[in-house]
């Protein structure tokens, strides 16, 4: 079947031996987004809080973070950190008299992501919680239900349902910014793909094989997002036009 | 449709609209502006209309009135072609538009007839329809403009001779639609319909997104069109205003025309069904 | 810091010495890339809302194939992917093409861009109300008149803020340049860092120019917004 193919000019899926390789650059993109993920849905719901506190210097902090945070590029944020995180450390524990600790990539990756996208989860989270109606909770405070039990039987299922396309787009750019820690040298996806591309003099091969897997994640994520979005809101329409 | 054929009248306000002499009827009967015959339309197995007839001339203001869902409105948007009807004929000026058919019905065969018979009849809707991003001014000259070719100058002039017409101070000819009241926002609707200068004015519920202090505003520019002279189609609920105005009165039922005559009718309906409706909008 | 300022200031901002650097760089890539991008994404987010099928499916695909996927593994194949290619380097004219770097860094970052903003634009389009097409359309505009006249200017103004955010978010991208050797903002820091290992400050002063740029944008285009949107209503205005 393959010699068929190749007879045609067509491309196989003939991954030189370089397979175990792109299968653990694929592990190691989807743990390190799904880790970042949740660290950053945690510093998000963290940070909304925050931003909506009674507190004048907490909501100027949270601001700060969101806004310094979103207005640098990731990349530039990645190095920043990456690079910074090993030297504050060091000074760190020099000052301590401890140890040389040494970061390893993988931690200080997730560390760098979550961090940084903990901003963007904040303003999708911080969103939400200001649609739910305020009634919902004025009721939920007269019916005797106390703060924890507000929060958890009333604000957040409530708040989940507008946070939906946010936490699903945001799930979907942080995906795809994962590729950016091969750049800091951690060996995912995309560096098994070049470093394959390197050793088979073949790069387009490899590259556009890393492309076909980011789109197969994607999508994927994007049917489940669809899915679960037409559970919580019915009667969206989409028209075309005449 | 030769669009040059229909000059532009000189006087802004239009009040002297030229009309072209009728052409002569084939079959030698008097002819009316606006023939509309047997008319159908089904969405999916609901027949909406099913066989309307109805005869404009020069001058006539015609009230269609019905419960909701008698196809009252279908019936004046498949006059312009907004819905494409099924089957049936729509003359104007003795040309009939010739229609083709297709799968899903039937659409009009010549694009540059069915541009010209829209340039011909203004429509103003329920929702009036103005292109928020538009200011007032450009809302009513934009399709003098771009559709009829009348220069920029000529186009604002007259939009704002209109703007005046229908009432409304010449401060709000800069403003986008959104900052106006509904009142004033159908006014401006009437005012781009008159713009184009048409033959026949199409109003579907004018006045039935309006709060009830501001449908007096609107009735009182389509009396003075009336009064005009003013070749007028209109879907209305408002049964005292119909009484007024109309020349003709088209009583539709489940897609029929149950009853039909002067405004007279109104006061003395021959059906049953009429009279139910009448009775049932007094309470 | 101030050794960082005196040997780097210049190449951060503008020039290296010998060509554009740092933030001219950037500003460069960035206006190249918004431009070509919306001209060309002008006309396919109009085929993505057609009615016909042939038109509207393959712009559906280019914007899933460019949307789904990172933009450094597309910026990767611009650039050392397509120029392994026999066939390229044997056609002197992609040859020429794609033997700069920054050719393929803008290739990348307009097919990128351009994915984006048809969606975005295609959205706006079809968020402009019905009734308000038809009204165009009993008006006597059809065809390409409807699309200049009503279609285009009210889309154009509903996508602002959504396109103000795209700009953003591309001139955040185009920090991915210095991995094909393009002399931006970030590769300056870079160079910096390896010189001098002031490594918080090199990347600081990067991370600062970024921010700057991105509220200057963000100023623009609330500007924009103030002047071109307040036609939805007073309470949206």
């Amino acid at each position: 079947m393959n010699d068929l193919l190749h007879s045609f000019g067509l491309p196989v899926l003939d991954l030189q031996g370089f397979g175990p390789l792109l299968l653990q650059g694929i592990w190691m993109t989807l743990k390190l987004a799904l880790l970042s993920m949740l660290l950053s849905i945690a510093l998000g719901l963290f940070g909304a809080c925050v931003k909506l506190a009674p507190l004048r210097w907490l909501r100027l902090l949270g601001a700060g973070y969101t806004t310094l945070i979103r207005g640098v590029p990731d990349l530039v944020l990645i190095l920043l950190i990456f690079y910074s995180l090993q030297t504050w450390l060091n000074e760190l524990t020099d000052l301590l008299g401890w140890d040389y600790l040494e970061i390893d990539p993988f931690s200080a990756g997730v560390a760098t992501l979550g961090f940084i996208y903990g901003a963007y989860f904040t303003e999708t989270f911080r969103g939400a919680i200001l649609s739910v109606p305020r009634g919902q909770l004025e009721a939920a405070t007269a019916y005797g239900l106390g703060p924890l039990k507000r929060f958890r039987l009333v604000l957040f299922p409530q708040m989940m349902r507008f946070a939906l396309p946010g936490l699903g787009n945001n799930w979907l750019v942080l995906l795809k910014a994962t590729a950016l820690v091969s750049i800091i040298g951690l060996s995912d996806l995309v560096k098994a793909a070049q470093n394959a591309g390197k050793t088979t003099n073949d790069p387009l091969y490899f590259l556009v094989l890393a492309a076909v897997v980011y789109l197969l994640i994607t999508s994927l994520s994007n049917l489940v997002l669809r899915r679960l979005e037409r559970r919580y809101n019915t009667g969206i329409k989409g028209g075309l036009l005449p | 449709m030769n669009q040059t054929a229909y000059a532009m009248p000189a006087d802004p306000a239009g009040l002297c609209t030229q009309r072209l002499a009728q052409p002569l009827s084939v079959a030698g009967t008097a002819l009316h502006k606006l023939q509309v015959e047997d008319l159908h339309k089904r969405y999916g197995d609901h027949e909406v209309l099913k066989g309307v007839s109805l005869n404009a001339s020069s001058g006539d203001v015609i009230s269609l009135i019905g419960t909701s869902g008698s196809g009252k409105s279908t019936l004046l948007r498949c006059i312009n072609f907004l819905e494409q009807p099924d089957a049936g004929r729509i003359t104007l000026d003795g040309r009939t538009i010739a229609l083709r058919q297709t799968r899903g019905g039937t659409t009009v065969a010549d694009k540059a007839q069915l541009q010209g018979l829209r340039t011909r009849l203004a429509m103003v809707f329920q929702h009036f329809n103005l292109w928020s991003h538009m200011s007032v001014l450009d809302n009513i000259s934009m399709a003098p403009r771009q559709v009829l070719g009348v220069p920029a100058r000529e186009a604002s002039e007259r939009a704002r001779a209109y703007l005046d017409k229908v009432g409304l101070p010449a401060r709000v000819a800069e403003q986008y639609p959104a900052f106006l009241s509904g009142g004033q926002q159908q006014r401006v609707a009437i005012a781009r319909a008159l713009a184009m200068e048409p033959e026949i004015i199409l109003f579907d519920e004018p006045t039935s997104a309006l709060d009830p202090e501001l449908v007096g505003e609107v009735l009182k520019v389509i009396q003075t069109l009336a009064e005009e002279g003013r070749t007028m189609i209109m879907v209305t609920h408002e049964m005292g205003f119909a009484r007024q105005v109309s020349s003709q009165v088209l009583f539709l039922h489940q897609g029929r025309v149950e009853e039909q005559g002067s405004a007279q009718i109104l006061d003395h309906p021959a059906s049953e069904r009429l009279q139910q409706f009448l009775s049932n909008r007094l309470k | 810091m101030i050794e960082l300022l005196q040997q780097y200031g210049q190449a951060f901002l503008w020039s290296d010495g010998y060509n554009l650097s740092g933030l001219a760089m950037t500003l460069w890539l960035l206006v190249a890339s918004i431009v070509l991008g919306f001209l060309l994404a002008l006309p396919l987010a109009i085929a993505r809302v057609s009615r016909k099928r042939l038109l509207r499916w393959p712009v559906q695909f280019y914007t899933w194939l460019f949307r789904g996927t990172p933009l450094y593994i597309q910026l990767l194949i611009c650039y050392t992917g397509l120029y392994s290619l026999e066939a390229v380097r044997a056609q002197p004219l992609l040859d020429g093409f794609f033997r700069e770097a920054i050719n393929c860094t803008l290739l990348a970052f307009v097919l990128n861009t351009c994915a984006y903003t048809v969606e975005i634009f295609a959205g706006a389009i079809r968020n402009i109300p019905h009734g308000e097409i038809e009204a165009a359309q009993a008006y006597g505009l059809s065809g390409w008149r409807l699309y200049l006249h009503l279609i285009i200017p009210s889309a154009l103004r509903r996508a602002l803020p959504q396109y103000g955010n795209e700009v953003i978010l591309m001139l955040h991208a185009t920090s991915l340049a210095f991995t094909a050797t393009v002399p931006d903002i970030l590769k300056v820091a870079r160079d910096a860092n390896a010189a001098t290992f002031m490594t918080f400050q090199a990347f600081g002063i990067a991370a600062l120019l970024y921010l700057l740029l991105s509220f200057l944008l963000v100023g623009l285009f609330r500007l924009a917004e103030r002047r071109w949107m307040t036609f939805l209503g007073p309470t949206r205005g």
